[in-house]
């Protein structure tokens, strides 16, 4: 038994499935934010049912990757729960008829947000509206929970419409039913529609733009830094590190098991930015000096999602993006790879054209650092002073920016311009909020920790059976000579593949000067992106685009390596 | 009868042809912007930058390429 729900972009198809399944998806205010299928099951009369969250589509008519799935799956599909925005029932109802008249499941029609009608001026009679159609019709408040009894209780009764067979032109049939269900009335501004204005009216809107990211910004460095410095940190050193040391008890320091295990040890000490054991630096870094950092984010991600900004930031941002072959809508890859590029890759595939896909993809792997590695680089760099670590972001985005309008030039094929819905502006809402939060962070402790100790094991591995030496040996000059690395860098590269948090973190003991430490930090950001990140591009872009991809990320790192050690050279840094 | 891009800000129009492909066509049709029915400007750059609009409930922000195939006429 399968039952789908499908939708137009952003009508709460995710929210409604997280409610009937369970299970716990990315729900968030902006169109595009399911590209993948999720799956989940309900209780439906006796029997376990499948339900199917499907990514938005406008029309049965495909126009980019994410809509062809959804209509492939129809096919499979033994009930359709065909969710539509209350607020926006015309449009809504063109794909609620093509549901109608291509196919002959049996359908169910979910009025969704429809404590929005109200705000809106907006009344409609549902019974009348489902006797119509013939067709079930049961309205919901998905984000509170209202309505989805009912609804539970009604997709038995889910059938096949009475207009299936009608031939009149579509949009007619529509504005015949909206006359007799829909009344209008006129409502006051709230002060969301009048912030709503300003966000796209310039000068405000830039305004606005510039405060929602120093804001941005400062609340995750301040929450990140608070977490770790009175919480982690303390946590780490207080209770952590007296347990762990007793390991010196059963392991004699320096042999192998114990250089796995807890690692070097400085004067006799634990240092979890140098000791680089399983249990010491292995366990520090995704807890202590990344997850803060995580969380910072993607709670101040979540808010901006949910409140609708990030649309009304594509439009801002489209006349740069047109710079770079792109449009507006690509602020959403970037700004979700800033988190990991895991997500940040799979966005892409809401693009139409295979340039703007390659475009998008290649700039977020090579420029946008993740909040895992952005998180290292402050630990590591940030002790000798912030302004080196703007040197590396200021770096990273003038290479995004140079590298788009380069490719901008020489990548064959079109880019289309933006057609985006804007969503209007909704009051974040607090539990979905904080359960949005708790998927991102357990996906991160799940990716994270298993690559992080494997980069553990094979750092000492490389180094305890000397096998570092013998790569140094063959990269020593591109290391020294191009770069000024020490040739043991060359294994933070080998690390670098697997997590690019472990990475940086691997530079500490190498006892670098600063010159180093942003020359390092900032080829590890650019040269190839993690084997999670990697696998994804492979898949969204073909093995073709996806080597086209490598070597320009690949050399860019060669040349902006050797650009970067001379300049901070003649600057004296 | 003039373009989307010529329409002044805040002004209401009704949408009397759209030109370009069938695809361009469909993916307006989506939205909510179609022959006959009204649509408000809501902002736009003189120059550039892309144009909103107001199609039902929907606010809808497109490039002005697409905005130049849209051909409307002011109620009189």
């Amino acid at each position: 038994m399968k039952i789908l729900l499908i939708g137009n972009p952003n009508v709460g198809k995710s929210v409604i499935f997280s409610r009937l399944t369970g299970a716990r998806v990315i729900a968030s205010n902006y169109p595009g934010t399911t590209v993948e299928l999720s799956r989940g099951f309900m209780d439906f009369s006796d029997i376990k049912a499948e339900v199917i969250d499907v990514p938005g589509t406008y029309s049965l008519r495909p126009s980019n990757k994410t809509e062809e799935v959804a209509v492939k799956l129809i096919e499979e599909a033994d009930i359709i729960i065909n969710v539509i925005d209350s607020t926006n029932l015309e449009r809504n109802l063109y794909l609620t008829f093509e549901l109608i008249r291509n196919t002959d499941k049996p359908l169910l029609v979910v009025l969704n947000m429809w404590d929005e009608t109200k705000h809106k001026g907006i009344d409609i009679d549902l019974e009348k509206f489902g006797s119509i159609l013939s067709i079930p019709a049961v309205a919901t408040c998905a984000l509170t929970g209202e309505g989805i009894k009912k609804l539970v209780s009604r997709i038995k009764e889910a059938r096949t419409s009475v207009f299936k067979n009608r031939t009149e032109p579509i949009w007619c049939e529509i504005g015949d039913i909206v006359n007799k269900v829909q009344k209008l009335s006129h409502r006051h501004h709230t002060f969301l529609d009048v912030l709503e204005d300003l966000s796209i009216h310039p000068p405000f809107s830039y305004f606005i733009a510039i405060c929602v990211i120093v804001a941005s910004f400062w609340l995750i460095r301040f929450l990140g830094e608070g977490l770790i410095n009175y919480l982690f940190h303390p946590f780490f050193v207080k209770i952590y590190t007296p347990l762990i040391s007793k390991l010196n008890y059963f392991f004699q320091p320096g042999s192998f098991i114990h250089t796995i295990l807890v690692g070097r040890l400085v004067e006799g000490n634990i240092d979890y930015g140098v000791s680089f054991g399983l249990l010491t630096t292995g366990i520090y870094v995704p807890f202590a000096a990344v997850l803060p950092y995580i969380f910072s984010f993607y709670l101040v991600l979540s808010l901006l999602e949910d409140w609708g900004y990030l649309p009304r930031l594509a439009i801002l941002g489209d006349r740069l993006f047109h710079k770079l072959g792109l449009h507006g809508y690509a602020i959403v890859p970037m700004v979700l790879g800033l988190g990991c590029n895991v997500p940040g890759a799979l966005a892409t595939r809401l693009f139409e054209e295979r340039r703007e896909k390659f475009i998008a993809a290649t700039l977020m792997a090579i420029a946008v650092p993740c909040m895992a590695q952005t998180a290292m680089i402050i630990n590591v760099l940030g002790p000798y002073g912030g302004g080196y670590v703007s040197i590396v972001f200021l770096t990273l985005f003038l290479i995004w920016y140079s590298l788009g309008r380069l490719m901008n030039v020489f990548t064959k094929g079109r880019s289309p311009e933006i057609l985006m819905e804007i969503p209007p502006y909704r009051r974040p809402h607090l539990r979905s909020i904080f359960k949005k939060l708790w998927v991102r962070i357990v996906w991160f402790l799940k990716e994270a920790i298993p690559m992080v100790l494997l980069g553990i094991l094979i750092v000492n591995i490389l180094f305890f059976f000397k096998i570092i030496d013998v790569l140094a040996v063959f990269f020593y000059p591109l290391m020294n000579k191009l770069w000024g690395l020490p040739k043991e860098a060359i294994g933070v590269l080998v690390v670098g593949f697997l997590r690019k948090d472990i990475a940086v973190g691997m530079l500490r003991p190498l006892e670098l000067s600063v010159r180093q430490l942003i020359v390092g930090t900032t080829i590890l950001a650019v040269y190839f992106p993690c084997v999670a990140t990697f696998m994804v591009l492979l898949k969204e872009l073909g093995i073709k685009d996806m080597l086209k991809s490598l070597l320009i990320m690949v050399s860019t790192a060669g040349a902006v390596g050797l650009v970067l050690n001379y300049f901070l050279e003649i600057a004296g840094i | 009868m003039i373009d989307l891009i010529r329409l002044k800000k805040g002004k209401v129009a009704k949408v009397v042809e759209i030109e370009g492909g069938s695809s361009c066509q469909q993916r307006l049709n989506n939205l909510g912007i179609r022959q006959g029915v009204l649509i408000s400007k809501i902002s736009a750059s003189e120059t550039r930058g892309p144009i909103i609009v107001k199609a039902g409930h929907t606010q809808i922000a497109l490039g002005r390429g697409m905005a130049s195939k849209i051909i409307v006429e002011e109620p009189s």
